[in-house]
């Protein structure tokens, strides 16, 4: 892979054709699971190990995947590597696994893995691959991180809580007092809505800046 | 965006026609048979590696969650070891604490099938005394902020969390008629605008206490691993 494919790589998934801001896809995690900046960012890294590892198989096996049976295979796999991901969840982060619940088996759903797939592993070479799924994936990390940070400091006036679960010798930053009130739009769904739709408005504002310049 | 070309691309990269439908179909059959073959070895092989894992948390997980409503002082044997699983009933799982070979309380699990958000989980142990021990919701899907004050992680109310008021009560002195929320005439306080998901959790704690007090000579008799039927009775 050359600099300029990774650099390229690198631009289109982190900013240009960023999941949740550019492509809106996936939108049932990112809005359901940021209630909260560790789970937000759990969920982000699981994606990213899935889609990293999906396009590196992928990649591999492209040269005996036949056309005309390309999708259940790739659903297959998608299926495959995510269940393997989701024991390992079990097995390491239990708490985790218990909290975030539902959603990482539904990664398998979640088209954004299947259109890196169809769109680049499958005719791209292994390595360019694998950074395609791990860019496009932490494209959504942070885009995550940033939405969960944001709805769980105005709604519960923390940030970390939850981050026991991963590292037990450390706790939540109180960032607002023991004593915050608590805002419930910012946990409930409608403020996840309304704190993504903020960031995409923000996200086209620099897009189209930028555009203006010269 | 440009959908078009990779389209086009992926029409261009399109092997010629296999010679016969049904041999295309044979062959591709089989592809797709081997790679599932394959990718299912993956998925047992991870299920194998992790499973001794995955087991030692659940029950690491469930002893914690034990901690809550029974003190460990309170019992001497292997907890978790000498549990009756029941069906039809009120509980669905009971664990025998007991202390010098004799009945100390039963931990039981049980579930409020009526919450605002569905099924609230429950775990309950009671004393031989026929006291509380202690009550925690194990899994509920509340509106957060509202109802999720019936897990004291979540309650507001740090120094006495709502689910704490049910430690201590003496189920002797209760009818099953008190055991909901004092806005529906009984014993039990609730939280303004969220009155559904401690409704569904006082009575389903209490339709376990009484469940499980009827039935206690039959619980601690029956031996580790039996099945009880709701009238208390066992096969091994």
């Amino acid at each position: 892979m050359n600099i300029h494919a990774l650099r390229e790589s690198t631009y289109n998934g982190l900013w240009k054709q960023n999941t949740g801001l550019a492509q809106l896809l996936g939108l049932c995690p990112i809005l359901a699971i940021s209630t909260n900046l560790v789970n937000a960012v759990s969920l982000g890294l699981a994606t990213v190990l899935v889609m990293a590892l999906v396009n590196f198989v992928i990649a591999s096996l492209r040269r005996f995947i036949p056309y005309e049976i390309r999708i259940p295979v790739f659903v297959l796999i998608i299926a495959a590597l995510v269940t393997v991901v989701d024991l390992a969840f079990n097995a390491f982060f239990h708490d985790l696994y218990l909290m975030l619940g539902i959603f990482i088996p539904l990664i398998v759903t979640n088209c954004i893995v299947l259109a890196r797939v169809e769109a680049y592993a499958v005719k791209n070479k292994v390595i360019d691959s694998t950074v395609d799924g791990l860019m496009m994936g932490l494209g959504l990390v942070w885009v995550l991180a940033l939405l969960g940070g944001l709805r769980e400091f105005f709604g519960t006036g923390t940030l970390f809580a939850g981050i026991e679960m991963i590292f037990p010798k450390l706790s939540a930053l109180h960032i607002l007092g023991e004593d915050y009130p608590g805002f419930l739009l910012a946990v409930l769904p409608p403020g996840a809505f309304f704190a993504l739709g903020a960031m995409i408005a923000a996200y086209n504002a620099i897009n189209a800046r930028a555009a203006r310049k010269p | 965006m440009n959908t078009d070309t990779e389209a086009r691309a992926l029409e261009a990269a399109r092997p010629p026609e296999p010679p016969s439908a049904t041999r295309g179909a044979l062959r591709a059959s089989g592809i797709l048979a081997a790679y599932a073959l394959v990718f299912t070895a993956l998925m047992s092989f991870a299920h194998q590696m992790t499973l001794p894992r995955i087991l030692a948390s659940i029950q690491e997980t469930r002893m914690r969650l034990i901690d809550e409503v029974l003190p460990r002082t309170t019992y001497d044997n292997e907890l978790l070891d000498d549990g009756v699983s029941v069906t039809g009933a009120a509980v669905s799982r009971v664990w025998r604490a007991r202390l010098g070979n004799k009945p100390a309380a039963l931990v039981f699990e049980t579930s409020a099938p009526d919450g605002y958000g569905g099924r609230i989980e429950l775990v309950v142990a009671l004393n031989i005394d026929g006291s509380v021990s202690g009550a925690r919701v194990t899994a509920h899907h509340e509106t957060p902020g509202l109802g999720d004050y019936i897990d004291p992680k979540k309650d507001g109310d740090k120094k006495t969390p709502w689910i704490t008021q049910f430690t201590g009560v003496q189920t002797a002195t209760l009818t099953p008629a008190q055991w909901t929320t004092s806005k529906d005439g009984g014993v039990f306080a609730y939280r303004a605008g969220a009155t559904i998901s401690a409704r569904a959790v006082t009575r389903a704690i209490g339709a376990a206490l009484s469940w499980a007090g009827a039935h206690r000579e039959a619980l601690f008799a029956a031996p580790a691993d039996a099945r009880l039927d709701a009238e208390g009775n066992w096969q091994p």
